[in-house]
């Protein structure tokens, strides 16, 4: 079942060298899967997640065929209608979660606020089920956490938090661009699991954004392969090691591998054709 | 003789209520010409070790020996500088932005005393892969890789013995750090330079180094060669799940 579907989607910005042009008529569907997006930095790959959500700023640019969630293009929605879509259709989890929790406020306060956005509850019942939502994401101490503030929380717990706050809404799709890179490989693999056990019992579709291909090509179900804003490849995650996508190739070969020492690494030859090479249609 | 000898080492921040003993009793011990890694999780004591060496952790008790000679807390000399430099994972951070490449290098070079400077630039940075179009540049207007190619161009410009490097390539992508490596990897073999680096990835550090210590909450876990690591022959269990959790 496709529950997203992108078409065409651009994303420009205006520069003094003339229209900048981040994303470059991409197109793909989600279903109830989860869909890995990777390539190296200025690929294209936060604007495409923003571009989804409408949350490129102008002068940005974004133009497509269409962007569909349920039969409505999100394109053409009213900018009450889109806050709707943010809040409970499509939630978004961001790299630094202290950019993303208020510093001044309590943790527990700022769930609780979350939740009752959504819900015609009391007080009492929105601190119950905050702390529901906190177990959920394994934290092991939910009321401690409910009393703190954010500085005092550790990368991984601060994740963890801001992936049970986007979860309060039930949305269907969650974008996550870079939601471990700032964690360390251990706590890494907590949050994913976390974020896989959620996204399995709910059904959920997920977009999930980096730049680590061994992570993506472990955790996703199939990846879409970004180059300078388009899609140059599509694989099911499983079979990323047989890319057939030089740049995919380059960028695997790139890789210091634990199980095979060599003096040097290979370095990615970049081919100027990938540039203009049709995009690559990323359908479910 | 070691290059670096590090033995009973204690390092610690603050004090009173604030306190925070970052190292405790750690040892290691490097070979000239060796290269040695650091891993442990953000926060284990691995960039506190390098600060210690370097003076910018002021607080410290212990032994540390560089090249035979024994250092005390305080002030290094230019001496010191010269033999031991340091790259930061973040060049941008550590280039001064209105510096040009070539200001940054020739300062670099002028304290460290050297004369001929500027044929030295052109060397370095045909040294780093640069060549001398990047001579006049901004940071802003170099690539994170060039930035980094920037940075160890000035570490290298007095000549050293030592390089640390505080996860030199930890900001940048795969395709670059590929060229990053590379490039230091040459550079040990050109300049008989030794390493002590640190990086929170495990396979970054099994291509670089010959010898690794495994670091979690302040302490030296265990320290072990690349080779027993391969053949996973870790001892300690939190190696083990490094390990695990770094090899997909
Ligand atoms: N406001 C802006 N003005 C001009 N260019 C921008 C702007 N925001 C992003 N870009 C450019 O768009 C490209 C894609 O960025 P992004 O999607 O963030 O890449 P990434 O794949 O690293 O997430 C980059 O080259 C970036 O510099
Ligand atoms: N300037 C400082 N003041 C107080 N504590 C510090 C300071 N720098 C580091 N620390 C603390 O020392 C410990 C070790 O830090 P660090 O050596 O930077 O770890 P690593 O490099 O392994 O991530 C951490 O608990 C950190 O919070
Ligand atoms: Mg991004
Ligand atoms: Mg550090």
């Amino acid at each position: 079942m496709t529950l997203l579907d992108v078409q065409n989607l651009w994303v420009k910005f205006p520069t003094r060298q003339g229209l900048f042009e981040a994303v470059r008529g991409v197109s793909f569907s989600l279903g109830k899967e989860r869909l890995g997006i990777v390539g190296e930095s200025g690929s294209g790959k936060s604007m495409t997640g923003r571009a989804i959500l409408r949350l490129i700023r102008p002068p940005g640019i974004v133009e497509a065929d269409h962007i569909t969630l349920e039969g409505r293009n999100l394109l053409t929605l009213t900018e009450k209608d889109m806050r709707d879509v943010r809040g409970e259709k499509i939630s978004m989890v961001m790299q630094d979660p202290k950019f993303s929790l208020n510093p001044v406020m309590g943790i527990g306060d700022q769930i609780m606020e979350a939740y009752l956005v959504h819900n015609r509850v009391s007080k009492s019942e929105a601190w119950r089920r905050s702390v529901e939502m906190l177990e959920a994401v394994s934290i092991r101490d939910p009321e401690r956490v409910m009393r703190a503030y954010p500085h005092e929380m550790s990368g991984g717990m601060g994740q963890r938090i801001m992936i049970a706050m986007m979860l309060i809404p039930n949305p269907q799709i969650m974008i996550a661009d870079e939601p471990t890179s700032a964690l360390d490989v251990t706590v890494q693999r907590q949050v994913l699991d976390i974020m896989d056990k959620l996204v399995r019992e709910r059904g959920m579709g997920l977009i999930f954004i980096s730049h680590d291909l061994n992570l993506v090509a472990d955790f996703c179900d199939r990846v879409l392969i970004m180059y300078a804003g388009r899609i140059v490849e599509t694989c099911d995650a499983g079979k990323l090691h047989e890319a057939k996508h030089p740049y995919t190739q380059g960028l695997l070969n790139s890789l210091p591998r634990f199980d095979q020492p060599r003096k040097h690494l290979d370095v990615l030859k970049r081919d100027a054709a990938w540039v203009n090479a049709p995009d690559e249609e990323g359908a479910a | 003789m070691s290059m670096i000898a590090i033995r009973d080492l204690n390092v610690w921040y603050g004090a009173g209520r604030d306190l925070v003993n970052a190292v405790r009793d750690a040892a290691l011990e490097v070979t000239p010409g060796e290269s040695f890694g650091l891993v442990g999780e953000s926060g284990s004591g691995k960039s506190t070790i390098l600060r210690a060496i370097t003076g910018l952790a002021p607080n410290w008790s212990g032994h540390i020996e560089i090249a035979g000679q024994t250092l005390t807390p305080g002030k290094r000399d230019r001496e010191f500088y010269r033999r031991v430099q340091m790259v930061f994972q973040d060049p941008y951070a550590s280039l001064h932005p209105r510096h040009t490449v070539d200001q940054v290098l020739g300062e670099t070079l002028h304290l460290a005393g050297l004369k001929g400077i500027d044929k030295r630039v052109s060397q370095l940075l045909d040294d780093v892969g640069l060549g001398s179009k990047f001579r006049f540049r901004y940071p802003h207007q170099l690539s994170g890789g060039q930035r980094q190619r920037v940075a160890i161009a000035r570490a290298l410009a007095g000549e050293p013995d030592i390089l640390l490097l505080d996860e030199p390539t930890s900001a940048l992508d795969v395709s670059v750090q590929a060229e990053i490596l590379n490039l230091l990897t040459d550079l040990r073999d050109e300049h008989n330079l030794t390493y002590l680096m640190v990086s929170h990835d495990l396979p970054v550090i099994s291509h670089m180094c010959d010898r690794l210590a495994v670091m979690k909450d302040g302490e030296v876990l265990e320290t072990l060669t690349v080779d027993a690591l391969r053949a996973m022959e870790a001892q300690h269990p939190y190696s083990i799940s490094l390990l695990k959790a770094s090899v997909v």
